[in-house]
């Protein structure tokens, strides 16, 4: 089993501890052993330690440390926004995101819906139920 | 030019560091135009004259001296004033109510009334709550507002509230204590006619939501994997 996503200039990752939690940057230089300078267009360019970050599948094309507006373009060229928001894991934490903010309200029509849906999928399954033992 | 637009007025004095100024206090003369006002004055810097004070009457001495010193009570100020409203809680919203015969029902929040608690109503067709008073600690406010413009909820107060004051009779026992009883059990026509009036109007804004009106009916309970301390109400 090989690695298939690699630490390399372009290479896009997810914050996963501290301020910036739950922000997509791109590794713009590599520091040390264990840090990388990171960069993402709403955010001041600093190091951050590999342990804070997690790794995606999505790398684009730019040269060692661009300046912000090439970064940004660069961004904008790779589609990286629509590419994250349609792979299963960036759907999976829209999902998350969205639950965590529910109201009360909400939660109760959520139930509610829950429950017509499992009786259309119940008599669906009672109609056909009832063609194969008939 | 609007008389209340000023721009606020920047220090003259600057300072260098804390303590310290950074005009001294001749440049601050100059600054100030203390020279100017006594240029216009003649001279001298203009002084009113001083009021005259009235002479106050003659005090006598005390005929009486206490032999001990009586401490005085320390002054306060404070005034009695209702509770702070929590910034959720505004007049209808939907309040899950945690204690009580009414746990978990979810009421409508009307007004606040001086003691500091909470006017409340079901409404009583939808969930079997009256209006009630609750107390803010024991209620969580979530962000559902009902449209409240409707309702006229002056006429109520804590003293609506309030326990009959029954007039004393005499002590007979017997038949006089039984006849007693059954008066007080029933509710009096004018507050069932409140809570028609007020819930009427209620009523009609929350059946124009869909599923507002079974959302109120049902009791809120925490089930498996709910974080309070997670939940947005």
């Amino acid at each position: 089993m090989p690695f298939k996503r690699y630490v390399e200039v372009g290479r896009i990752a997810l914050v996963n501890y501290g301020k910036d939690y739950g922000k997509l940057v791109v590794i713009v230089d590599v520091i040390d052993q264990n840090r990388a300078l990171v960069d993402a267009p709403d955010m001041v360019r600093g190091q951050m330690n590999f342990k804070r970050l997690t790794l995606t599948d999505i790398k684009i094309d730019i040269k060692r440390v661009p300046n912000k507006k090439t970064l940004v373009a660069a961004l904008e060229a790779a589609d990286v926004k629509n590419k994250w928001e349609s792979s299963s894991w960036g759907r999976k934490l829209i999902v998350q995101k969205k639950r965590a903010s529910l109201n009360d309200f909400d939660r109760f029509k959520i139930m509610l819906a829950k429950i017509k849906k499992a009786g259309v999928v119940r008599q669906e399954l009672a109609k056909l139920k009832k063609e194969t033992t008939a | 030019m609007a008389p209340q637009q000023r721009k606020p007025h920047v220090c003259r004095n600057p300072d260098l560091i804390r303590g310290v100024g950074k005009y001294s206090r001749s440049k601050m003369y100059h600054k100030r135009g203390l020279w100017a006002i006594k240029a216009k004055n003649g001279g001298a810097f203009p002084k009113h004259e001083k009021k005259a004070v009235a002479a106050a009457p003659a005090e006598k001495p005390p005929k009486f001296y206490p032999a001990d010193d009586v401490k005085k009570p320390l002054v306060n100020k404070r005034k009695a004033r209702p509770t702070k409203l929590r910034a959720s809680i505004t007049p209808g919203t939907v309040l899950i109510v945690l204690a009580g015969r009414f746990k978990g029902k979810r009421v409508v929040f009307l007004k606040q009334l001086t003691s500091g608690l909470l006017l409340v109503t079901g409404p009583f067709k939808i969930n079997g709550i009256p209006l009630r008073r609750v107390n803010q600690s024991y209620v969580i406010a979530t962000s559902t507002k009902v449209d409240i413009s409707g309702v006229n909820v002056e006429k109520f107060d804590d003293k609506y509230f309030g326990k009959k004051v029954e007039k004393k009779k005499k002590k007979g026992e017997g038949e006089f204590f039984e006849a007693e009883k059954e008066e007080k059990n029933t509710l009096p026509q004018e507050k069932k006619d409140d809570q028609k009036s007020v819930d009427a109007a209620l009523i009609q804004c929350i059946e124009a939501v869909p599923d507002l009106k079974s959302y109120l009916g049902a009791r809120f309970s925490l089930k498996a994997g709910m974080k309070p301390h997670e939940l947005v109400f």
